[in-house]
């Protein structure tokens, strides 16, 4: 999560508006992949993002959405920059992220601690009835970041938005 | 000339990861189940990916641009190791060739976190995460399978013996081994094969399978000096079809 303590709360607000393409629910800050924003003098902004998975095909989208939307807003001296410098990991979602991953229907990642044990993807709890009785189907699914469960409960499949 | 091994072990790397992924896609729309068919998709959009980065890197070594690079070669200028150019085959060899690759794909981002190449030490860490993922599902089924029926057990048996001195080749030495390990750069095809049999042997002893891995094996070699079977050309035709159809083309 990008540290709110030297930033200008207007841009952090305009930022916020910026959705993920795929997970409308879920701003950009919220899914942490926004890492660095800097205002410096004569209203220069600088935006540093980093991708959720190396492949992810959303990349370019986001980074015209952050571009286009710094440019609604009036900020015409801007730079939107890439990188892997500080990597993504679900750790970066926030509270108010993880919430909104639910209401989506995915389940959300656990936190992580610093060795990561795949065991976590079992018993994943359903975001539709918050039951354990879970199982892994594929640690793959319709997109990079998801994985995909069955819950034994309420008979339902649903996705997790799968611990990096 | 400068960087030539910090560029060789690059082109593998990525020529390796795109060649795989490229494969692992004809998989698409013809998995044996549907959430296989979803995870070979998958993995060959990380495996893409994965290329589109090392490349992304030799690009700021000096080399051409990703896409030039990608598409505008013939075989002999590819550096992937001979097994990922085979065709799918049937479910049994995908799999077996994806467990052998994706272990040693684990263990050579593992020792490459530490690369005194910075780009590649950051993309490391990052692709490693990823990587495990590839590296769960082909141990589930290489176990799933390779306790199950005598078909499955024979099937998944007659792919290792045929894959194994191909899986080999992906430790072909380099020229430029004494200078990539002692550069900081890479600590060295031969550490990492060791590290890869470890693993290999580790997931085969809990199943029904076995491998001889002291037996007198004879490694497939050449594929990292441009020399290559008859089937990566047709590949890399199909591959850049759009793009020699209109070099200009945007999407």
């Amino acid at each position: 999560m990008v540290d709110p303590g030297t930033i200008d709360p207007k841009i952090l607000d305009i930022l916020q508006e910026v959705k993920d393409p795929e997970i409308p629910t879920i701003s950009l800050l919220d899914l942490g992949v926004i890492t660095e924003v800097r205002i410096g003098e004569n209203e220069q902004v600088r935006v540093e993002m980093t991708p959720t998975f190396v492949g992810c095909p959303a990349m370019d989208y986001m980074k015209r959405d952050v571009e286009n939307k710094l440019e609604q807003n009036g900020y015409s001296d801007f730079e939107v920059n890439v990188s892997l410098e500080k990597p993504w990991t679900t750790n970066n979602i926030t509270e108010r992220g993880k919430k909104a991953l639910k209401e989506h229907g995915l389940a959300p990642p656990p936190h992580l601690e610093k060795i990561v044990d795949i065991d976590i993807l079992e018993n994943v709890k359903c975001p539709y009835c918050e039951s354990d009785n879970t199982e892994l189907q594929t640690p793959f699914g319709p997109t990079l970041c998801r994985s995909m469960h069955f819950c034994h409960s309420c008979k339902q499949a649903f996705e997790q938005f799968k611990p990096l | 000339m400068e960087n030539q091994a910090a560029k060789e072990l690059l082109y593998k790397m990525a020529d390796d990861a795109l060649i795989i992924g490229h494969r692992n896609s004809e998989w698409t729309g013809i998995g044996p189940m549907l959430e296989e068919d979803i995870s070979f998709s998958s993995m060959a959009q990380d495996k893409i990916g994965h290329s589109w980065a090392l490349f992304k890197i030799l690009n700021k070594l000096g080399e051409n641009e990703p896409d030039i690079v990608a598409f505008t070669r013939n075989a002999e200028q590819f550096h992937n190791c001979q097994m990922v150019e085979f065709p799918i085959g049937e479910y049994n060899f995908s799999l077996v060739r994806h467990f052998f690759f994706d272990l040693a794909e684990y263990h050579r981002y593992e020792m490459l976190e530490d690369s005194s190449l910075g780009d590649l030490a950051q993309l490391a860490r990052k692709i490693k995460g990823e990587i495990k993922y590839h590296v769960l599902h082909a141990k589930t089924w290489m176990k799933n399978l390779g306790n199950s029926t005598e078909e499955a057990v024979s099937r998944l048996q007659g792919s290792l013996n045929e894959l194994y001195p191909m899986a080999l080749g992906m430790f072909e030495p380099s020229p430029f081994e004494d200078q990539i390990v002692s550069d900081g750069i890479f600590g060295g095809e031969s550490e990492l094969m060791s590290k890869w049999r470890s693993s290999v042997m580790e997931i085969i002893d809990q199943t029904q399978l076995e491998l001889n891995i002291d037996g007198d094996w004879n490694p497939l070699y050449g594929g990292r000096s441009g020399v290559h079977t008859e089937h990566l050309q047709p590949l890399l035709d199909e591959m850049s079809e759009v793009v020699r159809t209109d070099p200009a083309a945007e999407w």
